[in-house]
């Protein structure tokens, strides 16, 4: 035994985290971001507004995708539904605007809530609403799993889209315009590269949160929720509220990602609720690599471009991003994200 | 401390026990022992809340355990070594032990100390383990949550002899510093002379119950082939 300690002792130990920038899977991700600032930059500097709102496209697709990355990729939790938020983040922007611009008031009882075009009274308002909704359809829908928790997701938030869609007094069906853009104190938020460096550091911000917390006990509890949760129930760590907390925090994401996905379009509908909208997002993270810090913005690209450029050729380019998204599954489980960087060692 | 009083328990419409009685004193090692398919296991995951016992009366210190969820038992003072080296092979050595952990005697220093492999392969994926390390690992796990009953599902079994003889090591240093334990496992020269109580299970239900000493050949033969 003594002989067999010695040897043991002999090997090297690991360094504390691999956190090399410059190994493959570093390179890529710097790349990716790259890629995202400096297409958009060159696009600024050369003048065509187009290319500059569409990367802040992909941004915040990227970004309320985070936030559906960290309940599927991370907690295994997977929500149908997640369009909810998206689109709860859209019409907060879109119904705050809409008051601030005629000066009506949205509750004028038991207090009087008037409208703003504050992005950061918006922004506040979605985390907090979206939270608040996620935390009443989880508290729910995680007492369910497998196929009946995707499908009480999905419940949900179809029950979001077909209210919105039959409420009159915020256009219903038709959707909601916003004529002006929301504001930032100091900034001029209308001008396309200025918008596009908000949404770039919310993507920033939400993948720097999801990081953070993975790396914390509560993302280490999340993953063993994940791969087993009655060992961890055993080790006397309920999973229910690990898994709510995350889902709460999830939704939170994906609902400031469509509060300035409204605010880029300047339009809001129905749309950014439907069951389409959650199908694409998980699309995208699949396409991306599940689990993956980078996977949401890989997918989200790749997921915008086919659709500007195949979307512009011919009206069928979803026959081609259903073939891809085959290949995907079939040939590269763990997305783009696994096939350029590399496997991950929480997936 | 812990006291098992005639449960019986179904995985569905079959039942698995019929009737288990046990108990534990604080100190106390307790083996639990029986041919494969006696209810050993079974019984482990009743105590625990993974499959509910239908009937009897499960106590730890005065606390009646048997309608609680898994993770009120063990907040309790319960810690399961379950069967099979079940670490989160995806998570660190160090994550492994530290999530669960609740404050208490045992540390991660403490853990280090009993299992010094584990200090070694702190910053490992627990899947990068070789099977004896796993299963210290699970070990270092359930002593990391502090429990004040420790309960070893086939601890050394499918393990090198040289590993075996580690945790066999540690579980007698446990036995020392006065670890209340039950323990199923096979290997009976190492297990009898630390057990202070045994317990036999034949078909689900308590067979027989006594001190090492009483385990004469005729029992072995009639209950543990061996």
């Amino acid at each position: 035994m003594d002989k067999l300690k010695s040897e043991t002792t002999a090997l090297p130990s690991l360094p504390a985290l691999p956190g090399a920038w410059f190994d493959r899977k570093g390179l890529v991700q710097i790349g990716l971001l790259a890629l995202l600032f400096l297409a958009p930059l060159a696009a600024h500097l050369l003048g065509h507004i187009y290319y500059v709102n569409l990367a802040s496209r992909i941004t915040l697709i990227a970004m309320a995708a985070v936030g559906l990355n960290l309940a599927i990729g991370y907690g295994g939790m997977v929500s149908f539904g997640h369009a909810a938020y998206f689109g709860l983040g859209g019409y907060i922007a879109g119904i705050s605007a809409y008051h601030a611009f005629d000066y009506s008031l949205f509750i004028s009882w038991p207090l009087a809530i008037p409208g703003s075009d504050s992005m950061l009274v918006i922004w506040l308002a979605a985390i907090l609403l979206c939270g608040l909704l996620a935390l009443a359809i989880g508290a729910i829908s995680l007492r369910t799993t497998g196929v009946y928790f995707i499908m009480i997701t999905l419940a949900f938030a179809q029950m979001m889209y077909y209210f919105a869609n039959s409420w009159p007094t915020y256009g219903g069906e038709d959707g909601l315009p916003i004529y002006i853009r929301n504001s930032l104190p100091l900034v001029d938020t209308g001008q396309p590269w200025t918008f596009f460096l908000i949404a770039f550091s919310g993507l920033l911000l939400a993948m720097a949160i999801t990081s953070r917390m993975m790396k914390s006990r509560f993302g280490a509890a999340l993953t063993m929720a994940r791969l087993n949760d009655t060992r961890l129930a055993t080790a006397g760590i309920s999973p229910y509220p690990i898994r709510l907390v995350a889902f709460v925090i999830s939704a939170m994401i994906t609902g400031l990602a469509g509060a300035l996905y409204a605010d880029l379009n300047g339009f809001i509908s129905p749309t950014m609720l439907s069951w389409h909208m959650s199908g694409e997002l998980m699309v995208i993270v699949i396409l991306g690599g599940v689990g993956r810090l980078y996977g949401p913005l890989a997918g989200a690209i790749l997921f915008v471009m086919m659709e500007t450029l195949l979307g512009g050729m011919t009206e069928y380019w979803k026959l081609f991003l259903g073939l891809v998204l085959l290949l995907v599954v079939l040939f590269a489980k763990h997305g783009v994200m696994g096939w350029l960087a590399g496997r991950e060692r929480h997936v | 401390m812990l006291t098992v009083t005639d449960i019986q328990t179904f995985y569905g419409p079959s039942q698995a026990l019929f009737g288990v009685n046990l108990s534990v004193k604080a100190g106390e090692l307790v083996a639990l022992m029986g041919r494969n398919g006696m209810g050993k296991t079974t019984t482990i995951r009743s105590i625990f809340g993974l499959t509910p016992a239908r009937s009897g009366s499960i106590e730890f210190e005065a606390k009646d355990l048997r309608r609680l969820p898994a993770y009120r038992i063990a907040q309790a003072g319960l810690g399961l070594v379950p069967e099979g080296r079940r670490c989160f092979p995806n998570l660190s050595v160090r994550e492994n032990l530290v999530v669960t952990a609740r404050p208490g005697y045992w540390s991660l220093a403490g853990v280090e100390d009993l299992f010094p492999r584990l200090a070694e392969r702190r910053y490992q994926m627990a899947s990068t383990l070789s099977g004896g390390e796993q299963q210290m690992l699970a070990i270092g796990r359930a002593l990391m949550t502090n429990p004040r009953l420790l309960v070893l599902d086939e601890a050394t079994e499918g393990l090198a002899p040289v590993i075996r003889k580690e945790i066999w090591s540690a579980i007698r240093r446990l036995k020392k510093e006065g670890q209340s334990t039950l323990i199923v496992d096979k290997s009976l020269s190492e297990l009898l002379p630390l057990a202070d109580e045994c317990v036999i299970l034949e078909k689900g239900r308590t067979a027989w119950a006594g001190q090492p000493d009483a385990l004469d050949d005729d029992i072995r033969d009639r209950y543990l082939g061996v």
